[in-house]
């Protein structure tokens, strides 16, 4: 990727705001792609990306190419987010590679891809400055409307192809994604009609009775009559037998109540 | 990175100032920021208040105005906690890279037309750019990666769901802002800020494009993290969100980073649909009212208004649950742009390429509309009738090894109940009251 921002900027006049700004995100950029490469948590990797990309952007933007610069920006900012949000998801926050090869014949395969890729730029680039037009007349029509005609008008079936291609992908990823439903989705509505058409009782349960001198959550409540509501206490407690029985309460209570004791009584 | 883009002097006008008027706008629209987010948490508090029935902070200085200015002074001075299991460097850079870019987008907001300042002509506005709106949307994205890394960095549990839910947002409303930006670079014929609003001339864009505006006006307010749709620091469900175990300073940059980017927002919504710097109808009959300094007053008064509106809106509104949020998003907001650009497009071609005058256009719409309004009701009969239809009746046993391999039973059919050794009968005496 560096190699382009060095051709490129060689091909054209460089000022020295710009040499400033080339010399040092030029190295941040390269740095931030090896560590990209070697770093073992996929997090890291996501996050030295978005670096990298951010780096190249104002490159191009101080190469007077404001629009590539910016769209970038965009594009790889929710990309990356996208991939951190994967790794998330898909790995665990803290995951790290394992460095298995689980393909066979992986790194031929890289270094053949590299060295196609690499030829592919070294002659793409050289050509571009070779039979270099020159930036003036490319942003002759503005920068914007100059690469509007290229995409929508010369190049407008690669474009579409590349689009549809890229829809594919989505549509692949939503049929992979997709659950066929048997049943109608229960509504929150739904839920609601269910709750009261089954004569049920509908509202929270009671809180257990607060008593000052017992842990509260194993002594029910009482309801207005003076009887003990048995919802008010969790089944967990009440499988174990460890409810208190309210009698014992109600007569401690009224006993206390006649002539509070001092001594404390464990029950 | 402004300096770079100071460079690129595409825009008609710009790129032309000297270094200290330079430095003086980058100045003044840092100060002004500051200002306003301390003139916002303020107000917020005293409006929240008086919507509420209460009277709200009254006791520093005059009417309670420097209570903001005390806060912040406070909160400096608190103790700087990192916490252990966080990951350092991007825990730090986290509140940094939040604040920056809300600032940094600022810089081709335009505040009026040319001036004279101290015998020089120049715009009311730091620079701009061919892009310059899209500089905004990728900067803004830019601050989103501040709330997910806070979040993310801090190793805990509270923070991480924040920062999830931040950057599901993000993949999901900025694709609906950015749509709705597409209509006003079609009808201005521009990207660059200072020409939208110079296009405004006759009609503001939130007339004439309403359904982008209302879609622009959802998504910044989604981009915000402001209420209703504040879920990255839902305080009744995460405890802070994002934020939670952040400190001192550094909390202070997020919170500084919210309010100036409520403002940033706001600028935008201003310039792209409510005639940028331009006065009002009653006022711009006065000849005077688009010259010199004043349009400086009918941008903050725009500003103003949109942000009285986030303040009204988290006075009224509950928080959306996180499916809602996301219904909202992809189900309603991005069909709705989508649709709303394609008729857009279509009247906008009709008009340049073909020479339809706008009654042929309307005429011509209001058949389509009409058509498309039958249509509805013909595929809401048809929905009604599949939706009455009785889901088919499942009668066979279910063979849990169907053709080979372990299936799921059919709707209808029953998986037979396992019993569980160690279970009581005395346990379920409550479940019956309460499903």
């Amino acid at each position: 990727m560096s190699s382009t921002a060095t051709v490129l900027a060689a091909a054209t006049d460089t000022g020295t705001g710009e040499a400033v700004t080339f010399w040092v995100l030029g190295p941040l950029a390269v740095l931030a792609a090896l560590g990209m490469l070697a770093s073992k948590k996929a997090v890291h990797s996501a996050l030295l990306l978005a670096l990298t990309m951010l780096s190249l952007a104002v490159l191009y933007l101080a190469q007077d190419a404001p629009f590539l610069g910016v769209v970038q920006v965009v594009v790889y900012t929710g990309a990356v987010m996208m991939l951190f949000l994967f790794v998330l998801m898909l790995v665990g926050v803290d995951s790290a590679d394992s460095l298995v090869e689980t393909l066979r014949g992986q790194r031929v395969a890289a270094v053949l891809g590299a060295v196609g890729f690499g030829a592919l730029l070294v002659f793409a680039l050289g050509d571009a400055v070779v039979t270099n037009e020159g930036l003036d007349q490319a942003n002759s029509e503005g920068n914007v409307e100059g690469l509007a005609n290229l995409i929508f008008a010369r190049y407008v079936f690669a474009f579409e192809v590349t689009s549809a291609l890229l829809i594919t992908a989505a549509i692949g990823a939503m049929v992979l994604a997709h659950r066929e439903r048997h049943l109608p989705k229960i509504t929150q509505r739904d839920l609601s009609v269910q709750r009261f058409r089954g004569g049920q009782y509908p509202a929270p349960l009671p809180s257990p009775g607060v008593y000052a001198r017992h842990n509260a959550v194993d002594t029910p409540a009482l309801l207005p009559d003076g009887t003990p509501a048995d919802a008010s206490v969790s089944r967990v407690l009440a499988a174990r037998g460890d409810v208190r029985s309210i009698p014992e309460q109600a007569s401690t209570t009224a006993i206390e109540r006649a002539a509070p004791r001092r001594e404390d009584d464990g029950s | 990175m402004n300096a770079v883009l100071l460079a690129s002097p595409e825009v008609r006008g710009f790129g032309a100032d000297p270094w200290w008027l330079v430095l003086g706008k980058a100045v003044v629209i840092f100060v002004f920021l500051v200002l306003m987010t301390l003139f916002t948490i303020l107000a917020e508090r005293r409006v929240v208040a008086r919507m509420q029935h209460r009277i709200g902070p009254n006791r520093v200085g005059p009417f309670g105005l420097l209570q903001s200015l005390a806060d912040g002074i406070k909160l400096a001075l608190k103790e700087d906690i990192i916490p252990k299991a966080a990951h350092k460097a991007v825990f730090v850079l986290a509140p940094i890279l939040s604040t920056a870019p809300a600032f940094m987008a600022f810089a081709v907001i335009p505040f009026g037309p040319e001036v004279s300042v101290f015998g020089e002509r120049t715009h009311l506005q730091l620079t701009d750019l061919p892009v310059a709106v899209l500089y905004i949307l990728a900067v803004a994205s830019v601050g989103i990666y501040g709330i997910v890394l806070a979040g993310w960095s801090s190793g805990s549990t509270y923070p991480l769901l924040g920062s999830l839910r931040s950057t599901a947002q993000l993949i999901s409303y900025e694709v609906a802002m950015g749509l709705s930006f597409v209509g006003v670079f079609l009808y201005a014929g521009s990207m660059s800020t200072s020409e939208i609003v110079a296009a405004q001339g006759d009609y503001w864009y939130a007339v004439l494009l309403f359904p982008s505006f209302a879609i622009y006006v959802i998504s910044m307010v989604g981009e915000t993290n402001r209420a209703p749709f504040d879920l990255a620091e839902a305080e009744g469900e995460l405890v802070g969100g994002f934020h939670t175990e952040y400190s001192s300073l550094k909390f202070a940059l997020f919170f500084l980073a919210e309010y100036v980017n409520m403002v940033t927002v706001s600028a935008l919504a201003t310039t792209l649909f409510l005639g940028g710097w331009r006065a009002p109808w009653p006022l711009s009959l006065w000849e005077g009212a688009n010259q010199d300094w004043w349009p400086v007053l009918w941008f903050t008064a725009k500003v103003l208004l949109f942000l009285f509106v986030f303040i009204w809106l988290r006075g009224t509104l509950p928080r959306l649950r996180y499916d809602q949020f996301m219904k909202l998003g992809w189900k309603v907001l991005i069909p709705v742009a989508i649709g709303w650009l394609l008729m857009v497009a279509t009247v906008r071609a009709l008009n340049t390429e073909y020479d339809f005058d706008a009654r042929q256009v309307l005429i011509y719409g209001g058949i389509a509309a009409a058509v498309l309004i039958g249509l509805t009701f013909v595929w809401d009969f048809v929905a009604a009738r599949s939706r009455n239809a009785e889901p088919p009746e499942v009668t066979a046993e279910w063979d849990p090894m169907a053709g080979g391999h372990p299936v799921p039973p059919l709707p209808g059919q029953q998986r037979p109940q396992l019993t569980v050794a160690g279970t009581t009968a005395g346990s379920t005496t409550q479940t019956e009251d309460h499903p």
